[in-house]
């Protein structure tokens, strides 16, 4: 029998919405109680006094790269980022190479997933077949090898009309689908937000209105067929103010916004850094504005970070030339909690609930709570803690990132899955 | 009078009226230099300069080439398609390789904006940036302030009106930044489809009536219509083009009397500009392409290390 006692800790509950402190006991990948005062009896204690104790954390938007892009992140070095950022799960988009189309490639995941053994990851099939946006995907075949939403992340389905019948299929199954919203003749040889800045810049812009028609039209289209929509990486106000109306007549819509986008603008462009090529583009404070005010009043449910790792080659080049892109495990939380928690924009449940409960609703996982019965997966946060980002301490293969050098507070000090230390930076545990 | 203490000319953003000043007269003595029999003097003998040119050009580099010539600098002339550059080395390894040859001054022409930024942060050479993408094109806004300032007296105060495709113009950027921070009004003007967003937060007047743009104008500097924007939906056609932004004697008239006719080159004579108004009595632009070796002088005698013992 193998015990872990987290002892002194504050727990979240994000559910119930409290903070209280209790300690938590783990048996055999289980919680089997949280309250004051436990004890180990022949197990290992963990001492987590003054740290918060939150359910793992879930980032369902994460570009793992394998099968096809493993020199820019395989599935076993992005379950390590995402273990050293806080993550006991994640959920990776499928524009590998091949596409995750089909049982195959999903199964393949599941098992390279295994192997790695550190966090768990959770495939999200194809739309369409290759993501051509042309025909559906065997959906039925795809949920039951494991996949738990469908999306064509990074190309958009052009047509409306495949849209709505990969739509009404996707309900059929019981899946949801995640849209990046992207019109792509607006957007169309663009490389950062169209406005002041690609204007200085010279640059090519991709406007708002780029976003904003797909967000239209695919609640127009979820709202017709009943299927529940997930709005990826929201970047806009206007996408915000979409989603929220949608949200008020009872539209089975959802969405998540990226660390980078509530914290960087299209300034952070000015000297022509890579790392802040990412698509939706960096836009602008109003748009910052717009973000945290719906993160606050609930509109937007989920914070994911689109972590898309990418080689130094590929990203050391002319800004036109650089993929899309940036990292994103490793630096989301001490985000979450310098730019929305710190300053007040969010509570710590709150927060917490964004990257829990939310997003585990969505893809309809178990996880995101601490109940007892349930897989010991739990963060360990110390919202005191400061540290100085430097990308050469990532575990990800990807070291594109726009954080470099940027001071961060509040962050992941040991992640537990399945009742296993996957990650511990400095806490001390008594056997 | 102040020192010059920049590697690089990436851009008129980030120079001051007082550094853009000093690069102005600068480039007088090097126009009388143009003057006389012997165009040449030793200032940069031992001196290397690379043009490196990602993109047909004839006139730029040219310019550039003679300028360090009459400067006794060694030149050398690499031309490079972008899809070598899509395909095989790197920007920054192909600069490394003339940095490691012995290149003092690399002039960089190059389709994609911000590829100078990324040359100049690699190499310890100076990078002159001869024009990147729609970003900026400070050498030949430069010689635009030297033509009107020459003709003029003085850029404070006049009425600058720029006139065409905004949208992908580095020409018109240089110009705005270097315009704005001399004193000048800058007025721009060209389809609503060529206006790029925000620009007036550069601090331009933006107008889509040419007459509006001309009236009491003291510089009308039109831009080159690259015809292909038509097919990409910009404009209709060449003769509504023409008809609504060209320039022609009839809309000159409501400039200033005497004003200043420029244009980058090379002309869509009777699109953008008529005949009669390109070879008529305001136009100095002969003078400009006269004045951008004198310019382009100055800046590589500046960058350059002019001015050391050997000179």
């Amino acid at each position: 029998m193998h015990k872990l006692l987290l002892k002194g800790g504050r727990v979240v509950d994000p559910q119930a919405g409290e903070i209280f402190a209790a300690d938590i006991l783990i048996v055999d990948g289980r919680i089997t109680a949280i309250g004051p005062g436990l004890e180990p009896g022949e197990g290992a204690v963990m001492d987590v006094a003054g740290k918060l104790v939150a359910p793992g954390l879930i980032d369902m938007h994460v570009h793992f790269r394998e099968p096809g892009f493993e020199a820019k992140e395989t599935i076993a070095s992005g379950s390590r980022a995402a273990a050293r950022g806080g993550f006991t799960a994640v959920a990776c988009m499928p524009n590998t190479n091949p596409v995750a189309d089909n049982r195959a490639v999903i199964t393949y995941i599941k098992t390279r997933a295994e192997e790695a053994g550190l966090v768990k990851v959770y495939p999200i099939a194809a739309l369409t077949r290759g993501s051509r946006g042309e025909e559906l995907t065997e959906m039925a075949d795809l949920k039951e090898a494991g996949a738990v939403a469908l999306s064509d992340d990074g190309h958009p389905v052009a047509s409306a009309a495949v849209m709505r019948r990969a739509m009404q299929y996707a309900r059929m199954v019981g899946l949801p689908v995640i849209s990046h919203c992207e019109e792509p003749t607006l957007s169309a040889g663009g490389v950062m937000h169209e406005g002041y800045m690609s204007t200085v810049l010279g640059l090519p812009g991709i406007p708002a209105a780029a976003e904003e028609i797909m967000v239209a039209r695919d609640i127009i289209l979820s709202e017709y067929t009943g299927c529940p929509l997930h709005i990826a990486h929201v970047s806009t106000s206007g996408s915000v103010r979409l989603i929220r109306e949608a949200k008020a007549r009872g539209v089975p819509v959802t969405a998540e916004v990226t660390p980078h986008h509530f914290t960087l603008t299209d300034r952070a462009v000015a000297d022509y850094n890579t790392s802040t090529k990412v698509n939706p583009p960096l836009r602008t404070e109003e748009d910052v504005a717009a973000l945290k005010e719906a993160l606050a009043d609930g509109t937007i449910d989920v914070i994911a970070t689109d972590h898309a790792p990418h080689t130094l080659e590929e990203k050391d080049v002319e800004y036109q030339l650089a993929p899309f892109g940036l990292v994103g495990l490793e630096t989301a939380l001490g985000l979450v909690w310098t730019e929305l928690v710190v300053p007040g924009v969010l509570s710590p449940v709150e927060a917490i609930r964004k990257l829990t409960v939310n997003p585990a609703r969505i893809l309809g996982l178990q996880e995101g709570v601490l109940k007892v019965g349930a897989d010991a997966d739990i963060t360990i946060i110390d919202p005191e803690l400061m540290e100085v980002v430097d990308p050469a301490t990532f575990a990800s293969k990807g070291r594109n990132t726009p954080f470099s050098g940027r001071r961060l507070q509040g962050l992941p000090v040991a992640t537990i899955v399945k009742g296993r230390v996957v990650y511990n930076r400095d806490l001390a545990v008594i056997a | 009078m102040m020192n010059w203490k920049r590697k690089d000319i990436l851009g008129l953003q980030n120079l001051s009226a007082e550094e853009i000043g000093l690069i102005l007269d600068t480039a007088v003595p090097m126009k009388e230099i143009l003057g006389r029999a012997i165009k040449k003097v030793p200032t940069l003998r031992g001196r290397t300069v690379v043009t490196l040119f990602y993109e047909p050009s004839t006139r730029t580099r040219t310019s550039f080439e003679l300028a360090a010539k009459y400067l006794s600098a060694d030149s050398v002339n690499l031309s490079a398609s972008t899809s070598s550059v899509v395909k095989g080395e790197t920007l920054k390894d192909t600069a490394r390789t003339l940095v490691a040859m012995g290149a003092d001054v690399v002039v960089l022409r190059h389709p994609m904006a911000g590829a100078p930024n990324l040359l100049a942060s690699t190499i310890p050479a100076a990078v002159i940036n001869a024009g990147d993408g729609a970003h900026e094109h400070p050498t030949q806004a430069l010689l635009d302030m030297f033509t009107v300032r020459e003709k003029m007296g003085q850029l404070a105060g006049l009425n600058v009106a720029i006139i065409g495709d905004i949208l992908h113009s580095r020409v018109a950027r240089s110009n705005i930044w270097g315009f704005t921070k001399m004193g000048a009004r800058v007025r721009i003007c060209g389809p609503a489809t060529m206006i790029p967003p925000e620009i007036e937060a550069m601090g331009v007047y933006v107008c889509t009536r040419m007459e509006e743009a001309l009236d009491g104008a003291d510089v009308v500097m039109m831009l080159r219509i690259q015809l292909e924007r038509q097919q990409q939906g910009l404009f209709p056609s060449i003769r509504e083009y023409a008809r609504l932004f060209g320039l022609n004697r009839k809309r000159l008239a409501l400039a200033r009397p005497g004003a200043l006719v420029m244009h980058p080159g090379p002309m869509n004579r009777g699109v953008e500009i008529s005949p009669e108004v390109a070879d008529g009595v305001n136009a100095v632009i002969n003078e400009q392409v006269t004045n951008g070796v004198a310019v382009r002088m100055a800046l590589l005698y500046l960058l350059g290390g002019g001015g050391m013992p050997d000179a």
